[in-house]
């Protein structure tokens, strides 16, 4: 955010609810805080680039869609390989986001992590038979993780300085 | 029941919307609907809460915050009074009950990234438990893809 200029500040907490829905959203945006809309198109594609920008496009809510299940599927994947895992589990269709994390020895030897989402359980387990068979992991120690309730959603936004992220709820255990 | 035009749009609108003058009527065209239908489709779907919104996804950390995810092996008859204990920290979010030995998972989110550590070791001090802290180290993500 310190590298950041303050226009580029603006303009991320301008449009952290959402484009306006109209024919040209970013000449809105632009009017509202004061820049161009050629300014904005170039500060967006900048913030893109830089990974500040995930995404720009439509946030689903998974449960809405009636996806009612979710896993998380850890791995305990050797270090000279979990790239390539890694990006291998992130093309799959059924998964929504895939993360390496600290492992913590000798009780918790798991480094990748992914999400998978699905109608019910058996959906999803249908899609880790899949993967494991696409991929040719069976021989990758991993456990899932099922989701038996969820105890706080409300507060999936925080505040960093003065913009407000709202995480999707794919992120519960991804992060 | 969903029809096939709204189907489409939320699957082919998740990501790389046209950063250029007229991006609604850019991917209507791709679409094959009006510009117009479009504006009134995501309208609609905004209203019935089936997205949260349409517009950036951010990434916390390089925002400048701390993030990271969390668990603990939590007894199952002191579950609930350990879970309000940690949800009563404004810093978690999303804590959910899974089916392991560590079966409370969360994500910590603070402005100061440095703030993490303290808020694990409050959280320890007020349960007696263990926090395991499990921050991301990579991120293999390849666009997300949610099929409807």
């Amino acid at each position: 955010m310190d590298n950041l200029t303050e226009s580029e500040q603006r303009l991320i907490e301008t449009i952290q609810g959402g484009l306006p829905l109209v024919a040209r959203p970013y000449a809105a945006v632009g009017e509202q805080i004061g820049l161009t809309e050629a300014e904005v198109i170039a500060s967006l594609a900048h913030l893109i680039q830089i990974g500040v920008i995930k995404r720009l496009g439509i946030v689903v809510r998974h449960r809405q869609l009636g996806y009612r299940a979710n896993a998380m599927v850890v791995w305990d994947v050797p270090d000279a390989q979990v790239t390539a895992i890694g990006q291998q589990l992130g093309q799959f269709d059924g998964v929504s986001l895939c993360y390496r994390r600290a492992r913590h020895l000798p009780e918790w030897p798991y480094n990748l992590y992914c999400m998978i989402h699905g109608k019910d359980r058996n959906a999803v387990l249908r899609d880790l038979d899949k993967l494991i068979a696409i991929y040719n992991l069976s021989h990758i120690p991993h456990q899932v993780l099922f989701s038996r309730r969820c105890f706080k959603q409300s507060g999936a936004c925080y505040t960093f300085r003065s913009v407000t992220i709202c995480l999707p709820q794919r992120a519960a255990g991804g992060g | 029941m969903m029809d096939a035009i709204t189907r489409k749009i939320i699957n082919q609108l998740q990501g790389d919307f046209p950063i250029t003058e007229q991006p609604y009527a850019q991917v209507a065209e791709r679409l094959g609907i009006t510009e117009t239908e479009l504006l009134q489709q995501l309208t609609n779907l905004l209203d019935q809460g089936l997205l949260s919104r349409f517009g950036p996804l951010y990434h916390a950390e390089r925002l400048g915050g701390g993030l990271t995810l969390a668990a603990m092996p939590v007894p199952e008859n002191k579950f609930d009074q350990v879970a309000a204990q940690v949800n009563a920290f404004p810093e978690v979010a999303h804590n959910y009950a899974r089916n392991h030995e560590l079966n409370m998972w969360f994500i910590l989110a603070t402005e100061q990234p440095e703030r993490i550590d303290e808020i694990i070791q409050e959280i320890e001090a007020q349960t007696g438990l263990p926090v395991y802290n499990m921050p991301k180290q990579a991120e293999y993500y390849l666009g997300l893809k949610l099929e409807v």
